[in-house]
């Protein structure tokens, strides 16, 4: 891909697709696994009515809200062509701030521990994004440093302590109960997020040039995008996601202590490939990779509303991340093949 | 475009065009130098110095008895280490190894509580670990399809058929011969017999990599896919058979997990690929392809290994064990750019005073570059 054309051709299509007709919809990213959710859940409703009822909607929202926050801001820094495995500690580490904070300063507002957490999820995703683009190592690398290193650092802090729900004010739990027309407060949370950043991945230039880089890391860089301050803006970006993911894991579950969000790293990089982001960066979209952490977590509430054995789960999860590569391999390849059609006509 | 040809010529070369910047440094040497200064051998010296130390003033670190477990410890993520530095040397990775691991040993507790004869157990546990292997070399090698992706789907998919094979029950009576065997020593050195097994499997490895032309074309194949394709090198062919192994030498890991323990569990071994790829990484192996070395992966292994069992023998808590696994590996990557970038930073400093006049950035990077080619 020439440097020239990236950005202002990536904007065209999106063009083109707003006036299209089903054609262009058939060619999105998010199609499978919009498809896909769409499915899944009717086939599950038929087979148990209740999957759908009040609480059954209530749970599905809850259980996807914290999975989609992660999964947006994972979306941003794979978009880069780079990768953040240190979201689980970054969640672990926030989570057990907030637990503290609500028992260090009795009667705190709850807007400050908003703040706080994002602020410190800011600053240890941007020493993610520090190393990454000053040290130029490859954020795989990196990020597996930190993951150990932020989770070495909640263990030291937290040690064997936990906090319970019951040293957190009523009111903050009672964001991930209390509901707006069925939506919960967190969950809307989340919603308000995945606008913010697709219309920011969308139409700023900030967030158009993320897809270039992804697309080509050297032609952005010749092409005069700061590439080094967008790439630093990526992981900030998904450590403010990440932290606010933490504090509101400690409004939904009880407890928060040495070991919570361990793991969850490949489970948000699962939900953004199978959301249609391709690994290598470039293209997708945030709303996919949203798309993608609600299919992934009703897969779990599915199951259990059919009565298939819970642990048949995983393994299906594991399928469906295959699938998610492979229909974007095809998608790719049909792509190419009509890319040098056009051109030969234009020529 | 003021750069000198040289500077652009390995970022170029390179798929994501952030190749380290360790290159430089390591591309003047020659001959008995590069192999005493290389940064595989740099971690060997580390690993010995840090024995010596830990020897002199670790209390009861010099004893057969902590050999022995240091030794028990560390064998699963040696062993998964040497199939992994192959493969990331192609350019490639393997994040399955683990579930592989757990799979196998789910199979192997499963089809014992059947009352299947023990060696036929061991067979098709083995037969499991590869075809697992075959499947993830089939997706990334023959369908080309990108290697940390598909590998995050077959980390779900395998540990989840061990789910399926074995749910959430452990089995643990294995003939009490079979176990005993695994944590047996050689004689009074307190050496797992076991390690015998690991020795051989490394010398395989280490020659295939390093002393044959397939694994020399591993290397050629990591620095650049298109110029191994060129020269004769069979990609597919090679990639697939690195995947297969890879699920052998897991399904190993599994069985020695399962009959170490003496217990068969669909979560065993669950984010030891972390650990794996950390310890090969921290091992001279790069991220990028197309460097590394057994030997350097092994001391990676061993170094990590012998700090944590140093500091869990000191009763440090698990605590440090975590946050000094990931400094190690952040600072040794990290290091040579900083080194690098210092050295760039000294020349150009040297150069502006001795040629005041030359202010252009282009014209002082420029000479900046070329002394260190000439060094």
């Amino acid at each position: 891909m020439t440097i020239g054309t990236s950005p202002p051709n990536t904007a065209g299509t999106r063009m083109r697709r707003t006036s299209g007709g089903l054609a262009s919809v058939l060619r999105l990213r998010e199609l499978p696994v919009t498809l896909a959710l769409i499915a899944l859940v009717a086939l599950t409703y038929l087979a148990n009515p209740l999957f759908l009822g009040q609480q059954g909607m209530k749970d599905l929202l809850l259980n996807a809200t914290i999975v989609i926050i992660l999964a947006v801001g994972q979306a941003m820094v794979i978009i880069t062509r780079n990768v953040d495995l240190s979201v689980g500690s970054i969640l672990g580490i926030v989570a057990f701030s907030t637990g503290t904070l609500f028992v260090a300063v009795p009667g705190i507002p709850i807007v400050l521990i908003f703040l706080a957490g994002m602020a410190l999820g800011a600053l240890l995703g941007s020493v993610n994004g520090f190393l990454v683009t000053v040290a130029k190592v490859p954020s795989l690398v990196i990020t597996l440093g930190t993951l150990y290193i932020y989770r070495g650092l909640n263990n030291a802090w937290a040690g064997g302590t936990q906090y319970f729900a019951g040293d957190r004010p009523d009111s903050f739990g009672a964001l991930s109960v209390d509901t707006i027309a069925g939506f919960p407060l967190i969950t809307l949370i989340a919603i308000i997020v995945v606008i913010i950043v697709a219309i920011f991945m969308a139409s700023t230039r900030p967030g158009r040039d993320l897809y270039a880089i992804g697309s080509d890391p050297e032609a952005a860089k010749l092409f005069g995008i700061p590439v080094t301050r967008r790439v630093l803006l990526a992981f900030l970006s998904n450590g403010v996601l990440a932290g606010l993911a933490g504090v509101l894991y400690a409004s939904r579950f009880n407890s928060v202590g040495a070991t919570t969000g361990t793991g969850l790293e490949f489970d948000i990089i699962a939900a953004a490939v199978v959301g249609g982001v391709a690994i290598f960066g470039g293209s997708g979209t945030v709303v996919g990779a949203a798309i993608g952490a609600l299919l992934l977590t009703t897969i779990t509430s599915a199951l259990t509303a059919i009565r298939v054995d819970k642990f048949w789960q995983q393994a299906i999860v594991g399928l469906l991340i295959l699938a998610a590569i492979v229909i974007d391999r095809i998608a790719r390849i049909r792509t190419a093949k009509k890319l040098r059609h056009s051109e030969a006509r234009d020529v | 475009m003021s750069n000198p040809p040289t500077e652009l010529l390995p970022t170029a070369t390179n798929k994501s065009g952030t190749r380290s910047a360790g290159v430089p440094t390591a591309r003047g040497r020659t001959g008995i130098a590069r192999i005493l200064l290389g940064r595989d051998t740099v971690m060997i010296y580390a690993l010995i110095v840090f024995i010596i130390y830990a020897a002199l003033f670790i209390p009861r670190f010099y004893s057969p008895v902590s050999t022995g477990f240091l030794l028990l410890d560390v064998i699963p993520a040696l062993l998964i280490a040497l199939p992994m530095t192959l493969i990331i040397i192609t350019g490639e990775i393997d994040l399955s190894v683990a579930s592989i691991a757990g799979l196998t040993s789910a199979l192997l507790g499963v089809l014992w509580a059947a009352g299947l004869d023990i060696g036929l157990v061991l067979i098709i546990s083995l037969l499991a670990g590869m075809l697992a292997g075959a499947f993830n070399g089939l997706l990334v090698a023959v369908l080309g399809l990108p290697s940390l992706a598909v590998t995050i789907g077959t980390l779900a998919l395998f540990r989840g058929l061990a789910l399926v094979v074995i749910g959430d029950n452990a089995v643990a009576n294995f003939p009490p011969a079979l176990t005993s065997f695994f944590t047996s020593k050689l004689g009074g050195t307190g050496i797992p017999t076991v390690m015998i097994g690991v020795v051989l499997v490394a010398i395989i490895f280490g020659v295939v990599l390093h002393l044959t032309p397939f694994g020399r074309g591993l290397f050629a194949l990591g620095y650049s896919k298109e110029a191994a394709i060129f020269v004769g090198i069979k990609v597919v062919r090679s990639k697939f058979w690195l995947y297969v192994a890879s699920g052998s030498v897991s399904a190993l890991a599994g069985i020695y997990w399962t009959l170490r323990y003496s217990s068969a569990r669909s979560d065993n071994a669950s984010g030891l690929e972390l650990t794996v790829i950390a310890a090969v990484l921290l091992g001279g192996v790069s991220i990028f392809g197309g460097k590394g070395s057994i030997p350097g992966a092994i001391a990676g292994v061993l170094l990590i290994g012998t700090i944590n069992f140093t500091l869990r023998l000191g009763r440090t808590s698990d605590v440090v064990l975590i946050i000094v696994t990931g400094t190690l590996l952040i600072a040794s990557v990290v290091a040579p750019s900083i080194i690098d970038g210092i050295t760039k930073w000294l020349h150009t400093r040297r150069h502006r005073r001795t040629l005041p006049q030359a202010s252009a950035s282009g014209a002082t990077r420029a000479t900046a570059s070329g002394v260190q080619e000439g060094k």
